[in-house]
C-alpha cells in the first residue's frame, strides 16, 4: 500500500487545478455542521497549503529524475564535438592516443580495451572468491560466523578506493615487480588484483542474500534424495539463486569499470594497447582523470568523449542489472 | 548396502567444494584484516599533533592536515544541509504522495541510475556544471556531492517509511487532519532511523570520495571559516592522501591519513549497525 | 509379509522437549502404512525419523533404534546418503526444482552417479511412467517444472522420487495441498505403487487413510496408541482415544 489519500494524480499544472477544486468540494461537505462563513474560508486556505507542499514535495521527487536528465545531457552536449571532430571510428578504433603531441592523436581503442581486460580480469579473479565465500556464509557459516564476515565485508565496501590505491602501490606494486621479476610491477595485473578486491563487496552482499531467499523445500527435496548438503548447496540452490548471483557479477562490473583512482595509483597510467599483463596502461576513468586538470581545446573535448563512452558502457550494465533483478522478481 | 562408504567421486566432489570454500572465506577475512591492521599500524606512528593541528609549509618544511580535516567536516556539513531535505522530502513524495505508479518506477529507476554512475563521471559534470560557474571551491564539490548521495537518503528514508504502520495515517485522517499536517506529525518522526541511518552511509561516502572532488573542490590546503572554506578551493582527506601519495610520495603522511580514514570507516559501520538494531530493538 | 522396518523403543527429544514417547512400530513390506493423528501428535516428526531428515535440525536427539532390513539406521558406519536413497520421500507442499522436468527426475540418479545419457532417459522414462505423469509430460521434458499445475507436480516429485530406484516411499501428506480430483489421482497411483514399494504416509484425512491403507498407526501426543490392520483399526479399535479420534470426537 504505496497510496494513502484518494485523490486523484497529480501531473500538470491542469490536473493540479481540478484535483484542488473537487477536494474543496469534499471538505464543504464533511464540514458543513460548522459555521459555513468561518470554515469555507479556513478550508479553502488549507487546501491552497495543501496543494503547495503536494507541488513542493512533487518537485523534490523529481529531482533524482532531473539529476539523470542533467549529467546525460551534459554529457552528451560535451562530448559529441570532439567525436564528430576526431571521427567516430578514428576515435573508438584509434590505436593511439597522443593528446599533447605536436600532431595529436585522439584513438580511445587502448583506454576501452583497457577497461575491458581489466574489468574481465576482476571479474575472472572476484567472482570465484566472492561467489564461493557467499556460498559459505549463506549455507555453512555459523550464525555467528556468518555475522562477523558480513560486517568485515561491509568495511572492505565502506574503505576509500585511495586507501586502497596506496596500499596497492607500497604492497601490491613492489610484490608484483619481485614475483614476476618484471622492471615496473605498475600496470594491468596489479589494477586487476586491485578491483578484483574492491568489486568483491558488492558480489558477496548480493549473492548472500539471493542465496539466503532460496526456499527451504528445494534443499530439503534434495537431501531426501540422498544428496549431501555441499551437492545440495552446488546443484540446487547455486541454481535456483542463479538471477540473483548474476546480478551481483553485474554490479561488480559496474564497480569494476566505473573505479578511477584506486586503477589510477596502481596501473602506470601510460596509454598503452593492453598488450601484456605487465603493461602500464589507462582506463576510461584514468584517462580523464589523468589529463583533465591540465586540458584545454580539442583535448579537454576529447576528455569528455572518453566520459561519454564510459558512461554509455554503465548504461549498459545497469540495463542488463535490471534485467536480471526484473528476472528474479518475477519468478 | 547401506554401510557402504560415500563413492570416491562424491567424496572428492565434497572435500574440494568445501576446501575451495573455506579458502575464499578465509582469504575474505584475511584481506579485510590485512587491510586494516597494515593502513593503521603504518599509519599510527606518523600521526603526531603537528600534523593534526598545523597547515603545510614549504618554508618550514612541514606538512599538516589541519585544513583537509577542516574541509572534510565543512564539505560533510554542507553536503547533508542540502541533500537531506531534498532525500527525504523526494522519499515522501514517492511513499506518501505519488498516486501514480508510473512516477514512482522512473524516479525510483532515476535513483538507481544515479547510484550506478562513477565517481568521475560525477566529478566530470560538477565540475561543468558548478565549479565552471562559481569557481574550483569546496561547495561545488559539496554540490556534486550532494546528486552522489541523494540515492541512499531517498532509500534509507523510503524503507524507514514503509516501516510506519499505515494504521496511524489512517488514524490520523481519522481525526480530520490534512495531509500535509499528517505527513509532519505521523509521518516524519517515523522515518528518523532511516535519515540517521542514510546521513551515517553518506558521511562514509563522502569520507571515501576522491574522484568526484578532484575537479570541483581542487587540492588546496589553507585553513578558513566554514564560510570562506567553502568558497574556497580544499582537499578533503582522501584527497590529500591522493595528492601527498601520488604527486608527492610523501607516504608517511599518506598512511596517517588512511589510517584516520579506517579508523573512521570501522566507526562508521559500527554506527550503521547499531543505529538499525537501535530503532529495532524500539519498534518491536 | 516381513517387514521391512522395525522401530524399537525410540523416543525424540527437541531440546527439552519429548515429541516422541517408546515407539516401537514394524513396518510390513509392500504394503501401505498411514500414519493418522491430530496435528502435534508426531506422527510427521516420525516420518522424517525414519530417513534422518531429522538429523537436521539442530537440538534434536533420538534414542532406542531403527532398522532397516536388519541395519540399524543410526550405527555410525550408515551414510546418510544411500539410507535416503533407499527410502525416498514426498512432501506435503510439492517441491519441484526450478529446473526442466527432465533434469528434476534426472537429479537423484545423477546424484548417486549415473552419468550415462542412454540410461538417464531410460531411468527418466520409466520413473515418469510409474508415477503416471509421462503421456502428460513427455512432449516437454525439457520445459521448467514450475509452469505444470499443483497436482503434476507432486506426481513429478514421485517420479523424482521413484527414479533412484528406493524400496520405502515416505509421504508427508502428499494430498494436502491439492484438489479433490488431483487428490484422487495421487491416491490410486499409490495404490499401484504399492506393489513395487512399501509406503509410509501421513494423512490427516481418515477417509484417505481408509481408502489407500493397509495397515494404519494411530499416534497422540507422541504416543503410537494404536496399531494393526486398517480394517480392523477403524472397525474395532482397541482402545477408547482411538474410538474418539476416528469417530471424530476430538482433533
Amino acid at each position: 500500500m504505496r497510496r494513502i489519500c484518494s485523490r486523484p494524480s497529480i501531473f500538470c499544472f491542469g490536473d493540479f487545478i481540478m484535483a484542488k477544486k473537487k477536494k474543496t468540494s469534499t471538505e464543504q461537505v464533511i464540514h458543513s455542521t460548522e459555521p459555513q462563513g468561518i470554515n469555507l474560508d479556513h478550508s479553502k486556505k488549507k487546501q491552497i497549503l495543501e496543494n503547495i507542499v503536494h507541488g513542493i514535495f512533487l518537485l523534490l521527487g523529481l529531482i533524482a529524475v532531473g539529476c539523470v536528465l542533467l549529467i546525460t545531457v551534459y554529457l552528451f552536449i560535451s562530448g559529441v564535438p570532439a567525436i564528430h571532430k576526431i571521427g567516430i571510428v578514428d576515435f573508438l578504433f584509434g590505436r593511439e592516443w597522443a593528446s599533447t603531441a605536436a600532431d595529436p592523436k585522439y584513438g580511445i581503442l587502448p583506454f576501452i580495451l583497457t577497461s575491458i581486460y581489466g574489468t574481465a580480469g576482476a571479474v575472472i579473479l572476484g567472482v570465484p572468491i566472492g561467489f564461493m565465500t557467499s556460498v559459505y556464509l549463506s549455507k555453512i557459516a555459523s550464525p555467528r560466523v556468518k555475522s562477523v564476515m558480513q560486517s568485515a565485508v561491509s568495511l572492505l565496501a565502506g574503505i576509500p578506493s585511495v586507501v586502497y590505491g596506496l596500499v596497492g602501490m607500497l604492497v601490491l606494486v613492489p610484490g608484483i615487480r619481485k614475483v614476476f621479476n618484471v622492471p615496473d610491477g605498475a600496470g594491468l595485473l596489479a589494477a586487476i588484483i586491485v578491483l578484483a578486491i574492491m568489486i568483491l563487496p558488492s558480489i558477496i552482499k548480493m549473492s548472500v542474500t539471493a542465496l539466503d531467499a532460496v526456499p527451504k523445500e528445494y534443499e530439503d527435496a534434495s537431501l531426501a534424495l540422498g544428496a549431501t548438503p555441499i551437492e545440495t548447496y552446488f546443484r540446487v540452490s547455486v541454481p535456483a539463486a542463479k538471477s540473483g548471483i548474476a546480478a551481483a557479477v553485474v554490479l561488480g562490473v559496474g564497480r569494476a569499470i566505473g573505479e578511477a583512482m584506486a586503477v589510477m595509483m596502481v596501473a602506470g597510467n601510460v596509454p598503452n594497447m593492453p598488450d601484456s599483463l605487465f603493461q602500464s596502461v589507462r582506463f576510461l576513468t584514468t584517462a580523464v582523470a589523468s589529463e583533465m586538470a591540465y586540458s584545454s581545446g580539442l583535448q579537454r573535448q576529447a576528455l569528455f568523449s572518453v566520459a561519454l563512452v564510459l558512461f554509455m558502457f554503465i548504461m549498459l550494465i545497469n540495463a542488463t542489472l535490471n534485467f536480471f533483478l526484473k528476472r528474479d522478481g518475477n519468478k | 548396502m547401506l554401510n557402504q562408504p560415500l563413492s570416491k567421486k562424491r567424496k572428492r566432489y565434497e572435500l574440494l567444494l568445501k576446501a575451495l570454500m573455506l579458502l575464499a572465506t578465509g582469504l575474505t577475512a584475511a584481506l579485510v584484516l590485512f587491510l586494516l591492521l597494515y593502513t593503521i599500524l603504518k599509519g599510527i606512528p606518523n600521526i603526531t599533533w603537528e600534523l593534526l593541528s598545523t597547515s603545510p609549509s614549504y618554508l618550514e618544511e612541514r606538512i599538516g592536515i589541519l585544513p583537509d580535516i577542516l574541509n572534510t567536516i565543512y564539505i560533510v556539513i554542507a553536503t547533508l544541509i542540502i541533500v537531506l531535505p531534498l532525500g527525504v522530502g523526494a522519499a515522501i513524495y514517492l511513499t506518501e504522495y505519488a498516486a501514480n505508479k508510473k512516477i514512482v518506477s522512473i524516479i525510483e529507476y532515476a535513483a538507481e541510475i544515479l547510484s550506478g554512475i562513477p565517481s568521475i563521471i560525477y566529478g566530470l559534470v560538477g565540475m561543468l556544471l558548478f565549479s565552471n560557474s562559481m569557481g574550483t571551491c569546496l561547495m561545488a564539490g559539496a554540490l556534486t556531492l550532494v546528486i552522489m548521495n541523494l540515492p541512499t537518503i531517498m532509500r534509507t528514508t523510503q524503507e524507514s517509511l514503509k516501516t510506519v504502520p499505515q494504521s496511524y495515517r489512517e488514524g490520523a485522517f481519522g481525526l480530520g487532519a490534512g495531509k500535509w499536517r499528517v505527513v509532519r506529525t505521523v509521518v516524519l518522526p517515523g522515518c528518523l532511523d532511516g535519515v540517521i541511518t542514510g546521513c551515517i552511509l553518506s558521511i562514509g561516502r563522502i569520507l571515501g570520495e576522491s574522484a568526484a572532488l578532484l575537479f570541483t573542490a581542487g587540492f588546496a590546503h589553507a585553513v578558513n571559516g566554514i564560510i570562506e572554506g567553502l568558497a574556497a578551493p580544499g582537499a578533503t582527506l582522501s584527497v590529500a592522501l591522493y595528492v601527498y601519495a601520488k604527486e608527492q610520495g610523501e607516504f608517511g603522511v599518506a598512511f596517517a591519513i588512511a589510517a584516520i580514514l579506517m579508523v573512521l570507516t570501522v566507526a562508521i559501520n559500527f554506527a550503521t549497525t547499531f543505529v538499525q538494531k537501535f530503532f529495532a530493538a524500539r519498534r518491536s | 509379509m516381513g517387514s521391512i522396518i522395525s522401530v524399537k523403543d525410540m523416543c525424540l527429544w527437541y531440546g527439552d522437549y519429548q515429541a516422541l514417547k517408546d515407539l516401537n512400530i514394524e513396518i510390513p513390506e509392500k504394503s501401505i502404512t498411514a500414519l493418522i493423528g491430530p496435528s502435534g501428535c508426531g506422527k510427521s516428526t516420525f516420518l522424517k525419523t525414519l530417513n534422518r531428515m531429522n538429523d537436521l535440525i539442530p537440538g534434536v536427539k533420538i534414542t532406542g533404534n531403527i532398522y532397516y532390513e536388519g541395519t540399524d539406521i543410526f550405527s555410525n558406519d550408515v551414510d546418510v546418503s544411500h539410507l535416503r536413497k533407499e527410502i525416498g520421500m514426498v512432501f506435503q507442499h510439492p517441491n519441484p526444482f526450478p529446473m526442466s522436468i527432465y533434469n528434476n527426475v534426472a537429479y537423484g540418479p545423477r546424484t548417486h552417479g549415473i552419468t550415462r545419457k542412454v540410461q538417464l532417459d531410460e531411468i527418466v522414462e520409466q520413473a515418469l511412467r510409474d508415477a503416471a505423469i509421462w503421456d502428460e509430460v513427455k512432449d516437454r521434458l525439457k520445459k521448467n517444472a514450475l509452469g505444470i499445475s499443483g497436482g503434476q507436480q507432486q506426481r513429478l516429485c514421485i517420479a523424482r522420487a521413484l527414479a533412484i530406484q528406493p524400496k520405502v516411499l515416505l509421504m508427508d501428506e502428499p494430498t494436502s495441498a491439492l484438489d479433490p480430483i488431483s487428490t484422487s489421482r495421487i491416491e490410486d497411483l499409490i495404490m499401484e505403487l504399492k506393489k513395487k514399494y512399501t509406503i509410509v504416509i501421513v494423512t490427516h484425512n481418515m477417509q484417505q487413510a481408509v481408502r489407500v491403507s493397509d495397515y494404519t498407526a494411530f499416534f497422540l501426543l507422541g504416543e503410537l496408541v494404536e496399531f494393526g490392520k486398517t480394517d480392523d483399526i477403524f472397525s474395532q479399535p482397541k482402545d477408547k482415544r482411538t474410538e474418539d479420534y476416528i469417530t471424530g470426537r476430538f482433533g
